[in-house]
């Protein structure tokens, strides 16, 4: 059994004028989530990603639909048990949201203090933490003399205190620099294969879901468009809207306008070819093309890392007796995914 | 100066009442208002108990009692300050009163501040399981308090000037001191020495406020 699982999911929220139209952040979305897993939720801002992940702690009451976790109804429970619900999942925020009137420390403490926990328990666990997330120096410091990895760190460490089962990220390291960023994704790398916990990640960022996601969810409109592998839905997206939210985080395929710009100064047909998993070799279509007579330049490109699986886009100008293209591109579309640029776009 | 002299004791007893007064307006009107500024603050849309019609109740309520000018207000609230006090006259009066109007000043400027609190720290809050009330007693209040420092600050110093016009019914201070010894008699010194003492009283007040409130903020 999934250990988050959300059934037609809807959360609307009043039209914010007289005579304006209801929202729905969230509409009948469907979702599970396995214990263990590391879940990306990609798509632009204002998709409902937010929104999504304060469903599932409850922070957000859903409008309809079901949402279960660890087997139990979410969506019935009342204010009491929504509290002891909340203990068991942790949550980081893009602006940390570190209490600025508390230490370091207590801002850790205070979620065993709400847990009561036995006061001469907190100190101890308070340290372990601080240690897990490299920071037992700076117990006594507050947040505003902690640079903004720290904070996040901080933030982790608090999440992290009353040892839930899942973490929610929503934009964890999206007011970070890309070193920072990356500091950060390999703690919550760590806090999933030490500590077990099942974490989901809201993000815009695609480095985020290549680095530290297993699964990843593609959300547009309120819905899941497309999930699965971050690999495959990454490698070839086959719904048009995740096709579209791909394309702008995926390194190698040029835009519609930069389409134009590239036909203005490359004659010929122009066909972007998907090479997924080495599974054929751009030297074996290279080889194609010269046999065939066909001239090729290479105009725009990319190759794309996924925890160690490799695709890429390559985009080529073909010129020479049109016929022999024809049949170039006729090979070469049985060995690759090749998409050819409409000729005037 | 001679005109001074003679009155001198008298002029401490003043200062003594002035300080009185605002002294206990403070901590009775200061905890009405931090009462009614949360009850504002928690009831708006969106916040920890949101409730339109209660908050539409406190908002009417504040706006209507807040503007009205203390010494009206004084004479108005008098049938009300002999009910609960026993008597409509004498500092004791005007510390009711005084404390009833103050609330209502207080209690805008609790709202205020606690507005400036980022949402999300109370989401983070929320985030870990802390009850509503927890949240408002043990996180609201500290993550504010510096901003609400100088708030109160404010009020004292709002509440000596209030309190001047305590003489109106029948209660001591300075103000009734500078108006009976001093304008009423033609002694312009005695006014003065008046002035002198609630400049004293004020900046006092405003040093220790600025000290404590640098100690919250931490800067």
């Amino acid at each position: 059994m999934p250990l988050i699982s959300l059934r037609d999911v809807t959360k609307s929220y009043p039209p914010s004028r007289r005579g304006g139209d209801v929202v729905h952040a969230v509409d009948g979305l469907t979702l599970d989530i396995e214990a263990g897993d590391i879940y990306g939720i990609i798509g632009y801002s204002g998709a409902g990603k937010s929104t999504l992940v304060r469903l599932i702690n409850a922070l957000e009451h859903a409008t309809s639909g079901s949402i279960l976790v660890d087997g139990d109804e979410v969506t019935r429970m009342k204010e009491r048990e929504l509290r002891r619900l909340r203990l068991g999942i942790g949550m980081i925020f893009q602006q940390f949201n570190l209490f600025t009137s508390k230490t370091v420390a207590g801002n850790v403490a205070y979620p065993l203090e709400v847990a009561k926990t036995p006061r001469r328990d907190i100190a101890p666990r308070v340290a372990e933490l601080l240690d897990f997330v490299g920071l037992s120096d700076k117990a006594r410091n507050y947040p505003e003399q902690l640079s903004g990895g720290q904070k996040q760190r901080v933030g982790i460490a608090r999440a992290l205190a009353t040892s839930p089962r899942i973490l929610l990220a929503d934009e964890a390291t999206s007011a970070l620099d890309p070193e920072t960023t990356h500091e950060v994704l390999e703690l919550l790398k760590r806090v999933n294969t030490e500590f077990g916990v099942t974490i989901v990640v809201i993000t815009h960022e695609m480095d985020v879901i290549q680095t530290l996601a297993t699964k990843v969810a593609v959300m547009d409109g309120g819905r899941i468009v497309e999930q699965g592998d971050v690999f495959d839905v990454f490698s070839k997206p086959t719904e048009a809207s995740s096709q579209r939210f791909v394309s702008t985080v995926v390194r190698g395929v040029p835009s519609a306008t930069e389409l134009t710009a590239l036909r203005q100064r490359h004659p010929g047909r122009i066909v972007t070819l998907s090479f997924r998993d080495g599974n054929t070799s751009q030297g074996a279509v290279f080889s194609d093309l010269a046999r065939a007579g066909v001239a090729f330049d290479l105009i725009y490109g990319g190759i794309n890392d996924i925890r160690g699986r490799v695709f890429g886009h390559l985009t080529l100008a073909l010129t020479g007796d049109a016929d022999a293209v024809d049949r170039a591109l006729a090979t070469i579309a049985t060995k690759v995914d090749a998409t050819e640029a409409p000729s005037h776009g | 100066m001679d005109d001074l002299i003679p009155l001198l004791p008298k002029l401490w007893q003043a200062s003594y009442e002035t300080l009185y007064i605002v002294g206990l307006s403070l901590i009775f009107g200061g905890l009405g208002g931090l009462l009614l500024g949360l009850g504002l603050y928690t009831t708006r849309s969106n916040s920890l108990f949101s409730n339109r019609p209660v908050f539409g109740v406190l908002n009417v309520l504040v706006n209507v009692f807040r503007p009205i000018p203390f010494i009206i207000f004084l004479a108005a609230a008098q049938p009300l300050a002999r009910f609960v006090t026993g008597t409509g006259i004498g500092n004791t009066a005007i510390i009711f009163t005084l404390s009833l109007a103050a609330a209502f000043g207080i209690s805008r400027i609790v709202e205020q501040n606690l507005l400036t609190v980022q949402p999300g720290v109370i989401e983070a809050a929320r985030s870990v399981g802390a009850s509503r009330s927890r949240i408002m007693l043990t996180l609201l209040i500290p993550e504010a308090l510096g901003p609400l420092i100088l708030g109160y600050t404010f009020i004292v110093v709002a509440l000596v000037d209030m309190s001047a016009v305590a003489g109106y019914v029948g209660g001591g201070g300075l103000g009734t001191f500078a108006i009976q010894y001093g304008y009423r008699q033609f002694h312009p010194v005695v006014t003065w020495a008046a002035v002198l003492v609630i400049i004293v009283i004020v900046q006092l007040v405003q040093f220790l406020g600025n000290y404590l409130a640098r100690k919250a903020l931490r800067r």
